[in-house]
């Protein structure tokens, strides 16, 4: 079983290499056709002037043609931009898609050879290496060695891993026309499904549900003999697949627009941007549901849901960014910050973020009545900010890229709009609970160490308390790692949800007068 | 009572720090310190295992932070006492330095018992009780250990064997009565946990003793003899015979002492403002029927402070335990247990229904009295809740009426089979009666996991 796991980790690396090195390969080749087809009307002439001196030159790496490409568009911006000519200054980035078109390489040739050489060999040595996990072993939940890893406790490994994610979100954010061998890589599945060319974010899709997928399988073996884990791994594996990849490229194909019916505002932060609403208003039947639907979630779906079951039917079954985080992220649970400082800087950031989204939101719909009336440069603004310091480095680059610094619930513990208004709903009004045993509670920790979300779940158990607080995500981890059954997740009535024990119970001792 | 007096509580285990934490509570001003040579912080000594196994860090044990004690004005002094003049009310520390105390609290916990076996101080050799000894057997088994024995079938024992099985050292596992813990577990409990042990591969003897350790030129354990003759080349020998009041400092004092310091139910020693809690204290007689003069366990240190807490804030209070409970984990198999449920007893007083999952590893037992009312449960591989046992204990149902709210009692996650109904249907079977027999919900027939 150890040859297979080694082979499993030897697949993965070969893959993930492959996958790294793709960007050096090829070379573009920038053709005066490719600047026509590759820019707006209104652009056209000027770009095809703009890059003459490109056109038939062969660049050999990705750096020279773009740098070579930014040199001349630079050049022509910035006289414009000195005698203030604003209006013919060209803010579109054609970088990307010029990139893409001018390209000629073995993996634009052979997409589907090197999607099975990286993606493929990762996916397949990723399973080989869960797969065998535990086998011939009792069922039982191991921690072992964890704080005793490099890679999941802070180690060369983490650092590394945390790096690497780090810099691959910098770059799909920001640089896409780098990886463009990897957007022609996964051209052939897009165009299967939607029956369009993939974007950057098609790419980072199909990772993402491969991530959850592969990662979600090492969930099964590790918690085998827990229904609970295992049903809420094979949730966030169904709807990431389904409703977050497959529907919304289907409904493209079918000339619907992209949608993910389980997206919820304002974690869907753009939900109600003018183009959005445009395009639901636009789309007949299907686009009036979409709109219908999204706001029923808001108004009816997250209350209702967290009322019966807590944030969790959210958090940890559903959600996308749950789904990551529950699978990929399972190894860095421990890494959260416990203290009551990290608490306190929580409940600042994650409600700050929701008043922001909230404001952002009230006038844009606002702005989308009065048109753009309002202070409607500010709203575009707003966006922009949101967008970049909330949408891409809070949730992206930290989000994700600190899984293995600060545990694998950092945007959901300190960023997430819809965490935080599902939380306020859980902490106020809801029937969940973690329950705490009466007075079996030794005080181990092990609750608290592998609490994702940085509850001091102990603090409660050994008082005897229920565990009501508004970030739990429901994951039920503390009550499966828990040595003497102490910790159970419940929706019961609300009457006593949060009691203050004075004497733990089974000591006769004392008699409090009730 | 003055509330400007220095209490002293002497041992930062849960005994001592709960009646610390209890008393500033209910008492704003009083000045109280606790001294620990252990450590600075309290830190909670079942998780030590965890430690080891790299399931957490040493900090991960400690329950507060350590901003905690400043704030709640509890002083901790990291010292170790070396003796007490109970006359002056002063304390000496082995560093030299003393202390004045107005009242004191010992609350010293256990140390592994050693039984004079030749050989047990020999390098490699230990018991685990202490955050010292856990560092100890992290160097003893830093370099190659190819084999282990543990000595003493108890629950220490068993935390160690899963340690050692972490590092994949062999274990061999010396048991002198013929089934595991067969002490506090009735026979089938006993068995079931002895082929768990035997799945996780461990090496289990029983009827064995230990005669001697033997050492290598290097005063380094090389091999054990048992009773039997037989002798195990092993590299590291664990103690694991059961715990003793560690009050060697306080012996050959005016103190009375026995095996523990003796107290009566307020706590109270042979010497006014003295106290003692917790595993080093031993009543004058045992605080009930199903109890024992010295009790050496989590909870009860845990109520021991609680219940000293009030009493140094001024409440006429005696030590008055409720229904007992415990619980433990072996290996992967958690166990609990409310109630009276003795490893013996007599079947023309007593009934026992035993329900045992085709499996192995999940079980129920419910003893009761010939009236057919409850007197106590264990179960193993599921969980109960102990609010209900607590209730229908204290209330005596009827055997009946507790198999017939079982689901009541269940505390096993969502999802997890029923095999609350497995034991009605058996029970019913069993004694007949009016049973009701739950129904497997809607969620439990489309996901939940089979009996």
């Amino acid at each position: 079983m150890k040859i297979i796991q080694s082979i499993g980790i030897l697949l993965f690396l070969v893959g993930l290499a492959v996958f790294t090195v793709m960007p050096f390969l090829g070379n573009y080749t920038l053709t005066k056709e490719v600047v026509l087809s590759s820019t707006k009307d209104i652009h056209q002439e000027k770009m095809v002037n703009i890059l003459e001196p490109m056109y038939g030159e062969t660049y050999s790496s990705n750096f020279s043609f773009l740098s070579t490409y930014k040199e001349y568009f630079n050049e022509y911006n910035e006289h414009l931009k000195a005698e203030s000519k604003w209006d013919d200054v060209i803010w579109d980035d054609y970088s990307l898609s010029l990139a893409q078109s001018s390209l000629n390489s073995p993996v634009r040739d052979s997409p589907w050879l090197f999607f099975g050489l990286s993606i493929g060999l990762a996916v397949l040595g990723g399973l080989m290496y869960n797969l065998p996990k535990y086998r011939g072993e009792p069922e039982g939940i191991k921690n072992n060695g964890i704080f005793h890893s490099a890679m999941k406790n802070r180690g060369w490994m983490g650092m590394i891993t945390g790096a690497y994610l780090i810099l691959f979100y910098i770059i799909l954010y920001w640089f896409p026309a780098y990886i463009v061998n990897q957007i022609w890589m996964v051209t052939p599945l897009s165009m299967l499904l939607s029956g369009n060319p993939a974007s950057q974010w098609f790419l980072y899709g199909t990772l993402y549900t491969l991530a959850i997928t592969v990662m979600g399988v090492r969930m099964f073996r590790k918690y085998r003999g827990n229904k609970y884990q295992q049903l809420r791994t094979a949730s966030v594996m169904f709807f990431q697949t389904a409703f977050a990849f497959l529907i919304p490229e289907i409904l493209v194909l079918l000339n619907q627009p992209y949608f993910d019916f389980k997206n919820i505002w304002p974690l869907d932060y753009d939900f109600f941007y003018d183009y959005q609403i445009d395009t639901f208003l636009s789309s007949g039947g299907v686009g009036m549901f979409m709109l219908i639907w999204g706001i029923l979630l808001i108004v009816i779906g997250v209350p209702a849901f967290t009322y019966f079951f807590g944030k969790r039917w959210y958090c940890s079954w559903v959600c996308g960014c749950g789904g990551l985080a529950e699978t990929l992220g399972d190894p860095y649970r421990q890494l959260s910050d416990k203290s009551v400082k990290a608490w306190k800087y929580e409940r600042v950031i994650i409600h700050s973020v929701l008043v922001l989204a909230v404001v952002m939101t009230a006038l844009t719909i606002v702005n989308y009545f009065s048109g753009f009336a309002l202070l409607g440069n500010v709203t575009n603004q707003l966006h922009s900010i949101y967008g970049f310091a909330i949408g891409s480095v809070f949730a992206g680059v930290i989000g994700t890229g600190f899984y293995p610094f600060m545990g694998n619930r950092v945007w959901c513990r300190f960023g997430c709009p819809l965490a935080a208004y599902l939380g306020l709903v859980q902490r106020f009004k809801s029937r969940f609970r973690i329950t705490t045993n009466g007075g079996q509670c030794i005080s181990c920790g092990n609750c608290s160490t592998h609490c994702e979300m940085g509850i001091d779940v102990r603090w409660y158990a050994q008082r005897g308390q229920e565990i009501v607080r508004s970030s739990c995500v429901g994951c039920g981890v503390c009550s499966s790692v828990c040595p003497r059954g102490v910790l159970k997740l419940e929706n019961g009535s609300t009457e006593n949800r949060i009691n203050e024990m004075p004497i733990i119970i089974g000591n006769d001792s004392i008699k409090i007068n009730a | 009572m003055s509330s400007n007096r220095h209490v002293v509580v002497i041992g930062n285990g849960i005994a001592g720090i709960t009646c610390a934490r209890q008393l500033r509570k209910l008492d704003g001003s009083v000045r109280i310190t606790v001294i620990s040579g252990e450590s600075k912080y309290f830190f909670s000594r079942t998780a030590l295992m965890y430690v080891f196994m790299g399931h957490m860090k040493f900090e991960h044990t400690q329950p507060y932070e350590n901003w905690f004690w400043e704030k709640n004005k509890i002083e901790l002094k990291e010292a170790w006492v070396k003796s007490i003049d109970f006359t002056g009310k002063n304390l000496s520390f082995q560093i030299g330095e003393s202390m004045p105390y107005d009242e004191l609290v010992i609350a010293t916990g256990s140390k592994p018992n050693k039984f004079g076996w030749p050989g047990e101080d020999l390098q490699g050799v230990q018991g685990l009780y202490s955050k010292q000894d856990l560092e100890l057997m992290e160097e003893n088994t830093k370099s190659r250990v190819q084999r282990a024995v543990i000595v003493g079938g108890g629950l220490i024992g068993i935390e160690m064997a899963e340690m050692l099985a972490y590092k994949k050292i062999p274990v061999t596992f010396l048991v002198r009565e013929e089934s595991f813990w067969n002490n506090i577990l009735p026979k089938e409990e006993s068995e079931l946990v002895s082929r768990h042990m035997r799945e996780h591969h461990i090496d289990l003897r029983l009827n064995e003793e230990l005669k001697e350790i033997i050492s290598d030129s290097r005063g380094k354990v090389k091999a054990i003899k048992t009773m039997s003759g037989e002798e195990i080349t092993c590299q590291f020998v664990g103690l694991t015979a059961g715990v003793t009041p560690s009050i060697d400092f306080l012996r050959n004092t005016e103190l009375e002492v026995k095996r523990g310091v003796k107290v009566d139910f307020g706590f109270q020693t042979n010497i006014p403002h003295v106290y003692a809690i917790g595993d080093c204290a031993e009543f004058h007689e045992a605080p009930a029927a199903d109890r024992r003069p010295v009790e050496q366990v989590w909870y009860t240190g845990r109520m021991h402070g609680e219940t000293l807490g009030y009493i140094l804030a001024g409440k006429e209070l005696s030590y008055k335990p409720g229904i007992w409970f415990n619980s433990a984990k072996f290996l992967d198999i958690e166990y609990q247990t409310y109630g009276t449920v003795p490893a013996k007893w007599d079947a023309d007083q007593i009934k026992s229904f035993y329900w045992e999952h085709f499996g192995g590893k999940i079980s129920f037992r419910m003893l009761m009295d010939l009236e057919g009312r409850i007197l106590g449960v264990n179960n193993f591989g599921f969980r109960l809740r102990h609010e209900f046992f607590d209730q229908a204990i204290r209330e005596k149902w009827a055997g009946e009426k507790v198999v017939s709210k079982l689901d009541k009692a269940n505390f096993d996650p969502e999802f997890f089979a029923p095999y609350y109904i497995e034991i009605q249907k058996a029970f019913k079977a069993q004694f007949g009666g009016d049973v009701t027999i739950s129904k497997k919900t809607f969620i439990q027939k489309l996901f939940g996991a089979s009996v």
